[in-house]
Protein backbone atom coordinates (compact mmCIF):
# COMPACT_ATOMS: atom_id res chain seq x y z
CA UNK A 1 0.00 0.00 0.00
CA UNK A 2 0.87 3.35 -0.61
CA UNK A 3 2.02 5.51 1.90
CA UNK A 4 -0.55 7.66 3.27
CA UNK A 5 -0.13 11.35 2.41
CA UNK A 6 -2.65 12.79 4.61
CA UNK A 7 -1.80 14.03 8.35
CA UNK A 8 -1.49 11.60 10.64
CA UNK A 9 -4.86 10.95 13.33
CA UNK A 10 -4.93 12.33 16.66
CA UNK A 11 -7.28 11.28 19.06
CA UNK A 12 -9.02 13.82 21.50
CA UNK A 13 -10.99 12.95 24.56
CA UNK A 14 -13.80 15.87 24.80
CA UNK A 15 -16.35 16.98 27.44
CA UNK A 16 -19.66 15.84 26.08
CA UNK A 17 -22.15 17.01 28.41
CA UNK A 18 -21.62 16.39 32.60
CA UNK A 19 -21.66 12.88 31.94
CA UNK A 20 -20.11 12.05 29.00
CA UNK A 21 -16.49 11.79 26.74
CA UNK A 22 -16.08 12.05 23.32
CA UNK A 23 -13.71 10.05 21.61
CA UNK A 24 -12.83 11.93 18.56
CA UNK A 25 -10.54 11.14 15.91
CA UNK A 26 -11.43 13.52 13.08
CA UNK A 27 -13.72 16.66 12.39
CA UNK A 28 -13.93 15.50 8.99
CA UNK A 29 -14.77 11.90 7.52
CA UNK A 30 -11.54 10.53 6.98
CA UNK A 31 -11.90 6.70 6.63
CA UNK A 32 -8.80 6.00 9.16
CA UNK A 33 -10.87 7.60 11.66
CA UNK A 34 -14.49 5.62 10.52
CA UNK A 35 -12.16 2.43 10.62
CA UNK A 36 -10.83 3.61 13.96
CA UNK A 37 -14.01 4.18 15.56
CA UNK A 38 -15.55 1.03 14.51
CA UNK A 39 -12.34 -0.94 16.74
CA UNK A 40 -12.99 1.47 19.52
CA UNK A 41 -16.87 0.90 19.55
CA UNK A 42 -16.11 -3.01 19.51
CA UNK A 43 -13.17 -2.77 22.62
CA UNK A 44 -15.51 -0.67 24.52
CA UNK A 45 -18.37 -3.08 24.16
CA UNK A 46 -16.09 -5.85 24.65
CA UNK A 47 -14.65 -4.36 27.72
CA UNK A 48 -16.51 -1.61 28.97
CA UNK A 49 -14.55 0.43 31.57
CA UNK A 50 -15.41 0.45 35.12
CA UNK A 51 -18.66 2.61 35.56
CA UNK A 52 -19.85 3.20 31.79
CA UNK A 53 -23.39 3.44 30.89
CA UNK A 54 -23.66 3.54 27.17
CA UNK A 55 -21.51 3.53 24.43
CA UNK A 56 -22.46 5.48 21.64
CA UNK A 57 -20.31 5.56 17.72
CA UNK A 58 -20.29 7.95 15.35
CA UNK A 59 -19.15 8.20 11.84
CA UNK A 60 -15.65 9.47 13.49
CA UNK A 61 -16.54 9.86 17.16
CA UNK A 62 -17.64 7.71 19.56
CA UNK A 63 -20.05 8.62 22.76
CA UNK A 64 -18.97 7.15 26.24
CA UNK A 65 -21.82 8.13 28.68
CA UNK A 66 -20.40 7.55 32.30
CA UNK A 67 -22.32 7.09 36.38
CA UNK A 68 -20.09 10.01 37.75
CA UNK A 69 -21.36 8.42 41.04
CA UNK A 70 -19.29 5.31 39.81
CA UNK A 71 -16.12 6.54 38.39
CA UNK A 72 -13.98 10.03 37.98
CA UNK A 73 -13.76 11.01 34.19
CA UNK A 74 -9.95 11.73 34.81
CA UNK A 75 -9.63 8.28 35.03
CA UNK A 76 -11.72 7.35 32.11
CA UNK A 77 -9.96 9.85 30.07
CA UNK A 78 -6.34 8.36 30.21
CA UNK A 79 -7.70 4.88 29.72
CA UNK A 80 -9.86 6.00 26.47
CA UNK A 81 -6.70 7.84 25.00
CA UNK A 82 -4.95 4.69 25.34
CA UNK A 83 -7.38 2.58 23.53
CA UNK A 84 -8.30 5.45 21.13
CA UNK A 85 -4.47 5.46 20.33
CA UNK A 86 -4.38 1.08 19.99
CA UNK A 87 -7.87 1.47 17.67
CA UNK A 88 -5.95 3.81 15.27
CA UNK A 89 -2.80 2.07 15.13
CA UNK A 90 -4.10 -1.55 14.51
CA UNK A 91 -4.65 -2.57 11.33
CA UNK A 92 -6.16 -5.81 12.05
CA UNK A 93 -10.08 -6.86 10.08
CA UNK A 94 -12.60 -6.56 12.56
CA UNK A 95 -14.47 -10.32 13.92
CA UNK A 96 -18.07 -8.94 13.45
CA UNK A 97 -20.42 -10.54 15.80
CA UNK A 98 -23.32 -10.61 13.31
CA UNK A 99 -23.46 -10.87 9.53
CA UNK A 100 -26.52 -9.86 8.17
CA UNK A 101 -27.86 -10.34 4.38
CA UNK A 102 -30.05 -8.04 2.93
CA UNK A 103 -31.81 -8.30 -0.30
CA UNK A 104 -32.46 -5.22 -2.38
CA UNK A 105 -33.71 -4.20 -5.90
CA UNK A 106 -31.56 -2.57 -8.17
CA UNK A 107 -32.30 0.09 -11.01
CA UNK A 108 -35.56 0.75 -12.63
CA UNK A 109 -38.05 2.21 -10.24
CA UNK A 110 -36.66 0.89 -7.69
CA UNK A 111 -32.80 2.87 -7.80
CA UNK A 112 -33.49 4.93 -10.12
CA UNK A 113 -29.84 7.07 -9.87
CA UNK A 114 -28.02 3.08 -10.63
CA UNK A 115 -27.63 4.17 -14.11
CA UNK A 116 -26.77 7.44 -14.11
CA UNK A 117 -24.34 6.58 -11.36
CA UNK A 118 -22.88 3.97 -13.34
CA UNK A 119 -22.51 5.89 -16.58
CA UNK A 120 -20.65 8.24 -14.55
CA UNK A 121 -18.38 5.88 -13.40
CA UNK A 122 -17.51 4.05 -16.46
CA UNK A 123 -19.56 1.10 -15.67
CA UNK A 124 -22.57 -0.96 -16.68
CA UNK A 125 -25.56 -1.11 -14.47
CA UNK A 126 -24.61 -4.61 -13.40
CA UNK A 127 -21.06 -4.06 -12.94
CA UNK A 128 -22.24 -1.12 -10.11
CA UNK A 129 -24.54 -3.76 -8.52
CA UNK A 130 -21.61 -6.16 -7.97
CA UNK A 131 -19.35 -3.45 -7.05
CA UNK A 132 -22.15 -2.83 -4.57
CA UNK A 133 -23.19 -6.35 -3.26
CA UNK A 134 -18.99 -7.43 -3.31
CA UNK A 135 -18.56 -4.78 -0.70
CA UNK A 136 -18.43 -6.54 2.66
CA UNK A 137 -20.08 -3.55 4.41
CA UNK A 138 -20.52 -2.11 8.41
CA UNK A 139 -22.65 -0.48 10.50
CA UNK A 140 -21.39 2.67 10.86
CA UNK A 141 -23.29 4.01 13.00
CA UNK A 142 -27.34 4.72 13.37
CA UNK A 143 -28.57 7.66 13.48
CA UNK A 144 -30.86 10.14 11.39
CA UNK A 145 -33.90 8.19 12.94
CA UNK A 146 -34.48 5.24 14.91
CA UNK A 147 -32.21 2.15 13.88
CA UNK A 148 -31.43 3.66 10.50
CA UNK A 149 -27.91 2.57 9.18
CA UNK A 150 -24.72 4.80 8.09
CA UNK A 151 -23.07 1.39 5.75
CA UNK A 152 -19.63 2.07 4.57
CA UNK A 153 -17.25 1.97 3.09
CA UNK A 154 -18.18 1.52 -0.66
CA UNK A 155 -15.10 1.25 -3.24
CA UNK A 156 -12.97 5.00 -4.08
CA UNK A 157 -15.18 5.46 -6.92
CA UNK A 158 -18.12 5.88 -4.75
CA UNK A 159 -16.88 8.95 -3.58
CA UNK A 160 -20.16 10.84 -5.04
CA UNK A 161 -21.38 14.38 -3.86
CA UNK A 162 -24.67 14.72 -1.96
CA UNK A 163 -27.21 16.29 -4.80
CA UNK A 164 -26.88 19.97 -4.54
CA UNK A 165 -30.95 20.21 -4.26
CA UNK A 166 -32.95 17.81 -2.07
CA UNK A 167 -35.16 14.93 -3.52
CA UNK A 168 -38.50 15.67 -1.72
CA UNK A 169 -38.97 11.77 -0.89
CA UNK A 170 -38.05 8.70 -1.45
CA UNK A 171 -39.77 6.09 -0.34
CA UNK A 172 -39.30 3.68 2.59
CA UNK A 173 -36.75 0.96 2.47
CA UNK A 174 -35.12 3.79 -0.43
CA UNK A 175 -31.24 2.57 -0.62
CA UNK A 176 -29.29 5.48 -1.18
CA UNK A 177 -25.60 6.19 -1.62
CA UNK A 178 -23.39 9.62 -1.47
CA UNK A 179 -19.86 9.92 0.45
CA UNK A 180 -18.61 5.85 -0.03
CA UNK A 181 -21.81 5.43 2.36
CA UNK A 182 -25.01 3.69 1.37
CA UNK A 183 -28.29 4.86 3.63
CA UNK A 184 -31.39 2.78 4.25
CA UNK A 185 -34.33 5.11 4.50
CA UNK A 186 -36.80 3.61 7.58
CA UNK A 187 -39.13 5.96 6.38
CA UNK A 188 -40.67 8.43 3.32
CA UNK A 189 -38.05 11.05 3.64
CA UNK A 190 -36.39 13.90 1.45
CA UNK A 191 -32.61 13.44 0.78
CA UNK A 192 -30.03 14.40 -1.03
CA UNK A 193 -28.42 11.63 -1.66
CA UNK A 194 -28.97 9.39 -4.33
CA UNK A 195 -30.92 6.05 -4.66
CA UNK A 196 -29.74 3.10 -6.09
CA UNK A 197 -32.07 0.63 -4.83
CA UNK A 198 -34.90 -0.42 -2.52
CA UNK A 199 -35.39 -3.21 0.13
CA UNK A 200 -38.19 -4.57 2.12
CA UNK A 201 -36.33 -4.86 5.52
CA UNK A 202 -37.47 -1.92 7.54
CA UNK A 203 -34.52 -0.68 10.11
CA UNK A 204 -37.28 0.40 12.37
CA UNK A 205 -40.84 -1.45 13.44
CA UNK A 206 -41.97 -0.71 16.90
CA UNK A 207 -44.39 -3.53 17.26
CA UNK A 208 -41.15 -6.21 16.52
CA UNK A 209 -39.23 -8.31 19.15
CA UNK A 210 -36.50 -6.07 18.04
CA UNK A 211 -37.65 -2.87 16.90
CA UNK A 212 -34.36 -1.48 15.87
CA UNK A 213 -32.41 -4.91 14.73
CA UNK A 214 -29.30 -3.69 13.40
CA UNK A 215 -26.36 -2.43 15.95
CA UNK A 216 -23.28 -0.81 15.20
CA UNK A 217 -20.26 -2.99 13.84
CA UNK A 218 -22.83 -5.65 12.46
CA UNK A 219 -21.65 -6.75 9.05
CA UNK A 220 -23.92 -6.31 6.13
CA UNK A 221 -24.23 -7.80 2.77
CA UNK A 222 -26.45 -6.50 0.27
CA UNK A 223 -27.67 -9.12 -2.31
CA UNK A 224 -29.92 -8.26 -5.61
CA UNK A 225 -33.36 -9.79 -6.20
CA UNK A 226 -35.88 -8.47 -8.84
CA UNK A 227 -38.11 -5.79 -7.91
CA UNK A 228 -41.27 -8.24 -7.78
CA UNK A 229 -39.45 -10.02 -5.19
CA UNK A 230 -39.27 -6.91 -2.61
CA UNK A 231 -42.68 -6.08 -3.03
CA UNK A 232 -43.64 -10.28 -2.05
CA UNK A 233 -41.52 -9.54 1.31
CA UNK A 234 -42.93 -6.55 2.12
CA UNK A 235 -46.33 -8.19 2.38
CA UNK A 236 -44.56 -10.18 5.57
CA UNK A 237 -46.13 -8.88 8.72
CA UNK A 238 -42.63 -8.84 10.82
CA UNK A 239 -40.50 -5.86 8.30
CA UNK A 240 -37.60 -7.91 8.12
CA UNK A 241 -37.66 -8.06 4.26
CA UNK A 242 -35.91 -11.40 4.06
CA UNK A 243 -32.85 -10.39 5.99
CA UNK A 244 -30.94 -13.13 7.17
CA UNK A 245 -28.57 -12.92 10.45
CA UNK A 246 -26.03 -15.11 10.95
CA UNK A 247 -23.97 -14.90 14.89
CA UNK A 248 -20.69 -17.15 14.36
CA UNK A 249 -20.94 -19.07 16.86
CA UNK B 1 -57.69 -0.04 38.05
CA UNK B 2 -58.92 3.62 37.85
CA UNK B 3 -59.36 5.82 35.09
CA UNK B 4 -59.04 9.40 34.07
CA UNK B 5 -61.24 10.00 31.35
CA UNK B 6 -60.35 13.12 28.94
CA UNK B 7 -64.05 14.44 27.84
CA UNK B 8 -61.83 17.81 25.94
CA UNK B 9 -58.71 18.72 24.95
CA UNK B 10 -57.37 22.37 24.84
CA UNK B 11 -53.39 21.98 24.20
CA UNK B 12 -51.27 19.44 23.34
CA UNK B 13 -51.56 16.78 25.68
CA UNK B 14 -49.26 13.38 25.86
CA UNK B 15 -48.17 10.99 28.71
CA UNK B 16 -44.62 11.34 29.43
CA UNK B 17 -42.39 9.97 31.41
CA UNK B 18 -38.70 9.83 32.70
CA UNK B 19 -38.34 8.40 29.05
CA UNK B 20 -36.13 5.80 27.89
CA UNK B 21 -32.28 6.34 28.21
CA UNK B 22 -29.59 3.64 26.84
CA UNK B 23 -30.76 3.55 22.83
CA UNK B 24 -28.50 6.08 21.91
CA UNK B 25 -26.18 3.42 19.54
CA UNK B 26 -29.25 2.53 17.98
CA UNK B 27 -30.41 5.89 17.20
CA UNK B 28 -33.42 6.73 20.02
CA UNK B 29 -32.76 9.30 22.21
CA UNK B 30 -34.11 9.35 25.55
CA UNK B 31 -37.37 11.11 25.11
CA UNK B 32 -40.06 11.94 28.18
CA UNK B 33 -41.30 14.76 29.54
CA UNK B 34 -40.03 18.25 28.64
CA UNK B 35 -39.63 19.46 32.13
CA UNK B 36 -38.36 16.75 34.07
CA UNK B 37 -38.49 18.41 37.42
CA UNK B 38 -42.17 18.90 37.00
CA UNK B 39 -42.46 14.95 37.39
CA UNK B 40 -39.96 15.36 39.80
CA UNK B 41 -41.94 17.78 42.30
CA UNK B 42 -44.84 15.65 41.31
CA UNK B 43 -43.42 12.32 42.94
CA UNK B 44 -42.76 14.84 46.01
CA UNK B 45 -46.11 16.13 46.10
CA UNK B 46 -47.39 11.97 46.09
CA UNK B 47 -45.09 10.68 48.18
CA UNK B 48 -43.62 8.47 45.71
CA UNK B 49 -40.48 7.22 45.51
CA UNK B 50 -39.56 8.14 41.67
CA UNK B 51 -41.23 9.79 39.06
CA UNK B 52 -44.56 8.53 37.68
CA UNK B 53 -46.26 8.69 34.02
CA UNK B 54 -48.20 11.82 33.71
CA UNK B 55 -50.41 13.53 31.31
CA UNK B 56 -47.59 16.58 29.81
CA UNK B 57 -49.86 19.33 29.01
CA UNK B 58 -48.99 22.20 26.47
CA UNK B 59 -49.68 25.68 26.60
CA UNK B 60 -53.52 24.65 28.25
CA UNK B 61 -55.15 21.74 29.28
CA UNK B 62 -58.48 20.10 28.94
CA UNK B 63 -61.56 18.69 30.68
CA UNK B 64 -60.86 15.47 32.70
CA UNK B 65 -63.43 13.31 34.97
CA UNK B 66 -62.11 10.20 37.08
CA UNK B 67 -63.82 6.43 37.27
CA UNK B 68 -63.10 6.48 40.74
CA UNK B 69 -61.79 8.35 43.47
CA UNK B 70 -58.37 9.78 42.16
CA UNK B 71 -55.34 11.55 43.92
CA UNK B 72 -53.54 13.50 41.54
CA UNK B 73 -50.71 16.23 41.42
CA UNK B 74 -50.39 19.43 39.24
CA UNK B 75 -47.12 20.66 38.63
CA UNK B 76 -45.30 22.44 36.17
CA UNK B 77 -46.26 25.72 34.68
CA UNK B 78 -49.03 26.79 36.54
CA UNK B 79 -52.53 26.75 34.60
CA UNK B 80 -56.13 27.73 35.69
CA UNK B 81 -57.60 25.21 37.06
CA UNK B 82 -61.17 24.41 38.41
CA UNK B 83 -62.86 21.62 39.83
CA UNK B 84 -66.72 21.76 39.42
CA UNK B 85 -66.27 25.31 38.58
CA UNK B 86 -64.29 26.65 41.85
CA UNK B 87 -60.76 27.15 41.63
CA UNK B 88 -57.97 24.87 42.84
CA UNK B 89 -54.29 25.28 42.96
CA UNK B 90 -51.40 24.27 41.25
CA UNK B 91 -48.40 22.76 42.53
CA UNK B 92 -50.67 20.63 45.18
CA UNK B 93 -52.39 17.34 45.12
CA UNK B 94 -55.99 17.31 44.28
CA UNK B 95 -58.45 14.59 44.49
CA UNK B 96 -60.79 14.00 42.06
CA UNK B 97 -64.25 12.31 42.94
CA UNK B 98 -66.07 10.06 40.44
CA UNK B 99 -68.53 12.78 38.64
CA UNK B 100 -66.57 15.86 39.28
CA UNK B 101 -64.64 17.49 35.99
CA UNK B 102 -61.69 19.18 36.39
CA UNK B 103 -60.91 21.80 34.10
CA UNK B 104 -57.32 23.13 33.06
CA UNK B 105 -57.65 25.65 31.05
CA UNK B 106 -54.20 27.77 29.50
CA UNK B 107 -51.09 28.63 31.65
CA UNK B 108 -51.17 31.60 32.96
CA UNK B 109 -47.37 31.69 33.14
CA UNK B 110 -44.35 29.25 31.63
CA UNK B 111 -45.73 26.73 28.81
CA UNK B 112 -45.77 22.89 29.80
CA UNK B 113 -48.25 21.55 33.08
CA UNK B 114 -48.29 18.12 34.34
CA UNK B 115 -50.95 16.21 35.61
CA UNK B 116 -49.67 12.90 37.68
CA UNK B 117 -52.14 10.37 38.95
CA UNK B 118 -50.86 9.16 42.30
CA UNK B 119 -50.58 5.80 40.47
CA UNK B 120 -49.32 7.07 37.50
CA UNK B 121 -50.48 6.66 33.89
CA UNK B 122 -50.55 2.55 33.62
CA UNK B 123 -50.39 0.91 30.07
CA UNK B 124 -48.33 -1.04 27.80
CA UNK B 125 -45.03 0.57 27.35
CA UNK B 126 -42.20 0.65 25.09
CA UNK B 127 -38.47 -0.58 25.51
CA UNK B 128 -39.82 0.08 29.15
CA UNK B 129 -41.20 3.30 29.35
CA UNK B 130 -44.64 4.84 29.01
CA UNK B 131 -43.69 8.11 27.02
CA UNK B 132 -44.76 9.12 23.70
CA UNK B 133 -41.99 9.84 21.38
CA UNK B 134 -44.14 12.23 18.84
CA UNK B 135 -41.50 12.50 16.46
CA UNK B 136 -41.06 8.90 15.19
CA UNK B 137 -44.60 7.57 15.93
CA UNK B 138 -44.10 6.20 19.62
CA UNK B 139 -47.57 6.97 20.97
CA UNK B 140 -49.60 9.67 19.79
CA UNK B 141 -51.12 13.79 21.23
CA UNK B 142 -54.03 12.04 23.20
CA UNK B 143 -57.73 13.28 21.84
CA UNK B 144 -60.79 13.63 23.44
CA UNK B 145 -62.87 10.99 24.33
CA UNK B 146 -59.36 8.95 26.16
CA UNK B 147 -59.53 6.96 28.54
CA UNK B 148 -56.17 6.23 30.63
CA UNK B 149 -55.72 3.63 32.92
CA UNK B 150 -54.47 4.38 36.11
CA UNK B 151 -52.15 2.39 38.53
CA UNK B 152 -53.39 1.67 41.91
CA UNK B 153 -52.82 4.76 44.72
CA UNK B 154 -50.27 3.25 46.98
CA UNK B 155 -51.70 5.85 49.74
CA UNK B 156 -55.51 6.53 49.16
CA UNK B 157 -55.34 7.85 52.80
CA UNK B 158 -53.50 10.80 51.81
CA UNK B 159 -54.12 14.72 52.52
CA UNK B 160 -53.72 17.72 50.08
CA UNK B 161 -50.21 18.74 49.80
CA UNK B 162 -48.68 21.45 48.32
CA UNK B 163 -45.09 22.16 47.19
CA UNK B 164 -43.16 26.06 46.07
CA UNK B 165 -41.81 25.07 42.55
CA UNK B 166 -38.29 25.82 41.99
CA UNK B 167 -38.93 29.16 39.88
CA UNK B 168 -38.32 28.72 36.15
CA UNK B 169 -41.65 29.99 34.41
CA UNK B 170 -40.60 33.39 32.56
CA UNK B 171 -37.09 32.80 30.76
CA UNK B 172 -34.01 33.98 32.70
CA UNK B 173 -30.24 32.64 32.51
CA UNK B 174 -29.35 29.09 31.09
CA UNK B 175 -25.99 27.81 32.32
CA UNK B 176 -23.71 26.61 29.36
CA UNK B 177 -20.57 24.34 29.76
CA UNK B 178 -18.35 24.08 26.34
CA UNK B 179 -18.91 20.83 24.55
CA UNK B 180 -16.94 18.97 21.57
CA UNK B 181 -17.25 21.51 18.86
CA UNK B 182 -16.90 24.48 21.40
CA UNK B 183 -13.45 25.28 19.62
CA UNK B 184 -14.85 25.52 15.99
CA UNK B 185 -16.39 28.78 17.07
CA UNK B 186 -13.96 31.48 16.91
CA UNK B 187 -13.29 33.12 20.60
CA UNK B 188 -15.17 36.76 20.12
CA UNK B 189 -18.05 34.79 18.49
CA UNK B 190 -18.45 32.88 21.61
CA UNK B 191 -18.06 36.51 23.98
CA UNK B 192 -21.08 37.63 21.09
CA UNK B 193 -23.30 34.76 22.21
CA UNK B 194 -22.71 35.04 25.53
CA UNK B 195 -23.55 38.64 25.45
CA UNK B 196 -26.74 38.28 23.42
CA UNK B 197 -29.96 38.45 24.82
CA UNK B 198 -32.54 36.02 22.92
CA UNK B 199 -36.16 35.35 22.89
CA UNK B 200 -37.61 31.62 22.19
CA UNK B 201 -38.82 31.30 18.56
CA UNK B 202 -42.11 30.27 18.04
CA UNK B 203 -40.99 27.40 16.24
CA UNK B 204 -40.37 24.88 18.41
CA UNK B 205 -41.33 21.23 19.62
CA UNK B 206 -40.37 18.24 21.75
CA UNK B 207 -37.41 17.91 19.57
CA UNK B 208 -35.87 21.66 19.36
CA UNK B 209 -36.31 24.91 20.38
CA UNK B 210 -34.87 27.70 18.34
CA UNK B 211 -34.52 31.42 19.46
CA UNK B 212 -33.91 34.43 17.83
CA UNK B 213 -31.33 36.45 18.76
CA UNK B 214 -29.58 39.99 17.24
CA UNK B 215 -27.13 38.41 14.41
CA UNK B 216 -26.45 34.96 13.13
CA UNK B 217 -23.78 32.58 15.14
CA UNK B 218 -20.96 31.26 12.36
CA UNK B 219 -18.45 27.94 13.09
CA UNK B 220 -15.78 29.32 11.16
CA UNK B 221 -13.78 26.73 12.58
CA UNK B 222 -16.48 24.27 10.49
CA UNK B 223 -16.25 25.93 7.67
CA UNK B 224 -12.64 25.91 7.13
CA UNK B 225 -12.72 21.74 7.01
CA UNK B 226 -11.90 20.59 3.62
CA UNK B 227 -13.68 17.42 4.08
CA UNK B 228 -16.55 19.05 5.54
CA UNK B 229 -17.37 18.76 9.21
CA UNK B 230 -19.05 14.86 10.01
CA UNK B 231 -21.88 13.81 12.39
CA UNK B 232 -21.72 13.53 15.41
CA UNK B 233 -23.50 12.16 18.39
CA UNK B 234 -25.81 15.06 20.10
CA UNK B 235 -28.09 15.28 23.29
CA UNK B 236 -30.66 17.37 24.63
CA UNK B 237 -29.53 20.52 25.87
CA UNK B 238 -26.68 20.80 22.81
CA UNK B 239 -27.41 24.62 21.24
CA UNK B 240 -26.26 23.96 17.45
CA UNK B 241 -26.22 26.42 15.20
CA UNK B 242 -28.53 25.39 12.04
CA UNK B 243 -28.23 26.13 8.40
CA UNK B 244 -28.81 30.42 8.40
CA UNK B 245 -26.39 30.10 12.16
CA UNK B 246 -29.66 30.06 14.54
CA UNK B 247 -28.93 28.85 17.33
CA UNK B 248 -31.09 25.64 18.05
CA UNK B 249 -31.45 23.79 21.34
CA UNK B 250 -31.84 20.09 21.07
CA UNK B 251 -34.69 18.61 23.51
CA UNK B 252 -36.22 15.40 24.89
CA UNK B 253 -36.84 13.89 21.10
CA UNK B 254 -34.00 15.12 19.29
CA UNK B 255 -32.18 13.44 16.98
CA UNK B 256 -28.62 11.08 18.09
CA UNK B 257 -26.35 11.68 15.55
CA UNK B 258 -26.59 15.66 13.65
CA UNK B 259 -23.99 17.86 11.20
CA UNK B 260 -25.08 21.38 12.99
CA UNK B 261 -21.91 22.66 14.74
CA UNK B 262 -22.82 22.97 18.63
CA UNK B 263 -21.14 25.86 20.32
CA UNK B 264 -21.97 24.51 24.08
CA UNK B 265 -24.15 22.53 26.27
CA UNK B 266 -27.39 23.84 28.59
CA UNK B 267 -26.44 22.39 32.02
CA UNK B 268 -29.70 19.53 32.16
CA UNK B 269 -30.41 21.65 35.26
CA UNK B 270 -31.63 24.05 33.34
CA UNK B 271 -33.56 22.84 30.28
CA UNK B 272 -36.72 22.96 32.33
CA UNK B 273 -36.50 26.49 32.30
CA UNK B 274 -36.07 26.29 28.50
CA UNK B 275 -38.74 24.12 28.15
CA UNK B 276 -40.87 26.63 30.12
CA UNK B 277 -40.18 29.95 28.81
CA UNK B 278 -43.25 30.60 26.36
CA UNK B 279 -42.78 32.27 22.85
CA UNK B 280 -41.32 35.71 23.34
CA UNK B 281 -39.44 34.84 25.93
CA UNK B 282 -36.13 36.15 27.37
CA UNK B 283 -33.12 33.97 27.50
CA UNK B 284 -29.58 34.45 28.24
CA UNK B 285 -26.93 32.47 29.03
CA UNK B 286 -23.79 31.98 31.36
CA UNK B 287 -21.19 30.32 30.68
CA UNK B 288 -19.54 27.47 33.23
CA UNK B 289 -16.71 25.68 33.29
CA UNK B 290 -16.70 21.81 33.21
CA UNK B 291 -15.64 21.67 36.93
CA UNK B 292 -18.30 24.96 38.14
CA UNK B 293 -20.70 22.79 35.71
CA UNK B 294 -20.18 19.58 37.33
CA UNK B 295 -20.13 21.36 40.96
CA UNK B 296 -23.18 22.94 40.91
CA UNK B 297 -25.43 20.06 38.95
CA UNK B 298 -27.60 18.35 40.99
CA UNK B 299 -28.61 15.10 40.13
CA UNK B 300 -32.26 13.90 39.95
CA UNK B 301 -31.94 11.46 43.29
CA UNK B 302 -30.64 15.00 44.95
CA UNK B 303 -33.58 17.23 42.94
CA UNK B 304 -36.24 14.78 44.28
CA UNK B 305 -35.27 14.75 47.89
CA UNK B 306 -34.69 18.19 47.80
CA UNK B 307 -38.22 18.95 46.36
CA UNK B 308 -39.79 16.76 49.73
CA UNK B 309 -38.55 19.69 51.72
CA UNK B 310 -40.78 22.10 49.28
CA UNK B 311 -43.49 20.46 49.95
CA UNK B 312 -46.12 20.34 53.31
CA UNK B 313 -49.48 19.75 53.61
CA UNK B 314 -52.61 21.97 52.92
CA UNK B 315 -54.33 23.66 55.96
CA UNK B 316 -57.03 24.87 54.64
CA UNK B 317 -59.69 23.64 52.52
CA UNK B 318 -60.00 25.40 48.85
CA UNK B 319 -63.18 24.94 48.17
CA UNK B 320 -63.99 27.39 51.03
CA UNK B 321 -61.90 29.81 49.67
CA UNK B 322 -63.33 32.03 47.11
CA UNK B 323 -60.47 34.10 46.02
CA UNK B 324 -57.50 30.75 46.18
CA UNK B 325 -55.22 32.60 44.54
CA UNK B 326 -54.71 35.31 46.48
CA UNK B 327 -53.97 33.06 49.57
CA UNK B 328 -50.41 31.90 50.88
CA UNK B 329 -51.82 28.51 51.57
CA UNK B 330 -48.86 27.36 54.01
CA UNK B 331 -46.09 28.60 56.02
CA UNK B 332 -43.31 29.30 53.46
CA UNK B 333 -45.14 27.77 50.78
CA UNK B 334 -46.51 30.43 48.74
CA UNK B 335 -47.46 29.91 44.09
CA UNK B 336 -43.91 29.86 43.70
CA UNK B 337 -43.69 31.92 40.68
CA UNK B 338 -43.66 35.14 42.36
CA UNK B 339 -39.83 36.01 42.08
CA UNK B 340 -39.27 35.51 38.39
Amino acid sequence: MAPDARPELSPEILPHGLDGLLVRFSLSPDPRAMAAVQRLAADLSDRPPEGSVEIAPALVSCLLRFDPARTRPEALEADLLARARAALVDGAPLAPRRRWTLPTAFGGAAGPELEPIARQMGLTPDQAIAQICGTDLAVLAIGFAPGQPYLGLLPEGWNLPRLPDLVPEVPAGAVVVALRQIVIFGNPSPTGWRQVGRMAFRSFWPDRAEPMPLAPGDAIRLVPVPADRIAALEAEPDGMGGATCEAPA
Amino acid sequence: MTALILDAVSGLLSVQDMGRPGHLARGLSRGGAMDRLALIEAAALLASPAPLPAIEMAGAGGRFRAGAPLWLALTGAPMRAALDGRPVPWNATLRLEPGAVLTIGAAEQGMLGYLTPAGGIAGPGWLGSRAAHLNIGIGAPLAAGAVLPCGPDPAPQRGPRLIRPLPRFAGGTLRLIDGPQTDLFAPEERAAFLAATFHRAPRSNRQAIALDGPRPFRAEGARQLAGGLASDVIGPGDVQMAGEGVPTVLMAECQTIGGYPRIGTILPDDLPRLAQTPPGGTVRFQHLTLAEGRAVHRSEETLLREARTRTGPLIRDPSTMPDLLAYSLISGVVRGNEAD
